[in-house]
């Protein structure tokens, strides 16, 4: 989906607020929602992908407005209710409040039927494709071309994954783009790598 | 009949909206309480930047180990006994030369090899650096405080994938002869970011 979680190259944000020996943790309850999650992913009530997801799927302005915890305990509050382990009202009569959750989620997809194997140094293009559901492929990839640098082991396909959809593992690829390519007359000069799943890709025209 | 729909309610606080949901968990025998206890110990106390910094002094010191790393990051960790999230299937570690410079990033959310190189750093995560990494790279690091010569290439990594990266930062030079361990005390997460140099 085209949601506010895909930054890659978005103009307008200010300096990094960067300080030496960064801290991960600031509060007590962001360790938490850190383990809350991920006793949920341990336990099996969902996986990576939905988690990521239900992240994707919360209201724009809530998205920016949160920090990354928080974004973290909604996707993990959203999974629980949308699963039924939990129901909102509990979760809102306990919290003593309003428990705000991301938006319902579109309809998955399996491997893409046309997908084929790439080779290091093949050069390749990333589909003009628009997905409204979970995807790995960031939006400023879109329709370009780069080269094939390495491939991984298979993953379970994310558009899949993350909605119950049944699909083939499938490799990624790291493949090598030019910023100057991705961002016309508007970025500075750097590689950029980014692993793309093979469904995303097709064979660059001559 | 009063409208429910203009009923708004003050939002929860996090503190009480962690709480709601950890007691719902236990409640329902779940024991998350238990589980978060634990995974809160990892997290603080075992996947830490210093596992990261173990395999980095032993890279400078031994070459076969250094070459094992470089092809298969997963397979030599375990070396150390440090192992990765199931679903983490793929460790590249990515070699920075006195001509190239390799940054990692997340700009779909913060993924990280975190239990080699530690939990992500706040900056890390956050909107600026995710937007800005991949298309300024030089004027970021700059403005975190690497001020690469124009002669470097920058390479950035953006983990859109669960293959996780680690960046073997160039040994500094005046460290000959230095220990394994002593070696180790210098290696920073910020460097096996890519966001630093030693």
């Amino acid at each position: 989906m085209d949601g506010m979680h895909d930054m890659g190259g978005r103009q307008g944000f200010g300096r990094v607020r960067f300080t030496h020996d960064a801290k991960a943790f600031h509060e007590e309850w962001e360790v938490l929602a850190n383990s809350l999650y991920a006793f949920a992913v341990r336990r099996g009530i969902f996986n990576m992908d939905e988690y990521r997801h239900a992240i994707e799927r919360m209201e724009p302005r809530h998205y920016l407005a949160a920090s990354y915890y928080e974004r973290s305990l909604t996707s993990l509050a959203t999974l629980l209710v949308e699963k039924g382990v939990l129901s909102r009202d509990e979760i809102e009569r306990r919290a003593g409040g309003a428990f705000p959750l991301a938006g319902p989620s579109a309809p998955g997809r399996t491997n893409a039927p046309d997908r084929e194997q790439f080779a290091p140094g093949d050069r390749v293009r990333v589909k003009a494709d628009c997905f409204p559901g979970h995807t790995r492929m960031p939006g400023y990839i879109r329709g370009k071309c780069g080269v094939v640098v390495s491939e991984s082991p298979a993953y379970p396909f994310p558009d899949a994954h993350a909605h119950g959809v049944e699909a083939q593992d499938e490799p990624t690829y790291d493949v090598r783009f030019r910023s100057e390519e991705l961002w016309p007359n508007s970025s500075e000069p750097a590689l950029v790598h980014v692993g793309v799943f093979e469904s995303y890709l097709e064979r660059a025209p001559e | 009949m009063p409208d429910q729909d203009r009923v708004v309610k003050a939002t929860a606080s996090m503190e009480q909206r962690v709480d709601a949901i950890q007691s719902a968990l236990d409640e329902r025998g779940l024991e998350a309480s238990k589980g978060v206890a634990e995974l809160g110990y990892l997290a603080q106390e075992v996947w830490t930047p210093k596992n990261g910094a173990r395999v980095v002094a032993k890279a400078w010191v031994d070459p076969e180990f250094r070459g094992r790393l470089l092809a298969n990051g997963r397979a030599a960790i375990e070396e150390f006994g440090l192992t990765m999230p199931k679903h983490h299937r793929h460790l590249v570690v990515l070699e920075n030369t006195p001509k190239v410079q390799n940054v990692i990033c997340c700009t779909l959310c913060s993924c990280t090899a975190f239990t080699i190189i530690g939990l992500p750093p706040d900056w890390y995560k956050d909107l600026e650096y995710r937007s800005r990494v991949v298309r300024e790279s030089r004027t970021v690091l700059k403005e975190m405080g690497l001020d690469l010569d124009p002669g470097v290439e920058i390479r950035v990594w953006d983990t859109t994938a669960d293959t996780r990266y680690m960046v073997l930062p160039e040994r500094p030079p005046g460290t000959a002869g230095w220990s394994e361990e002593r070696l180790a005390e210098i290696v920073t997460r910020d460097s096996m970011i890519g966001v630093a140099r030693l």
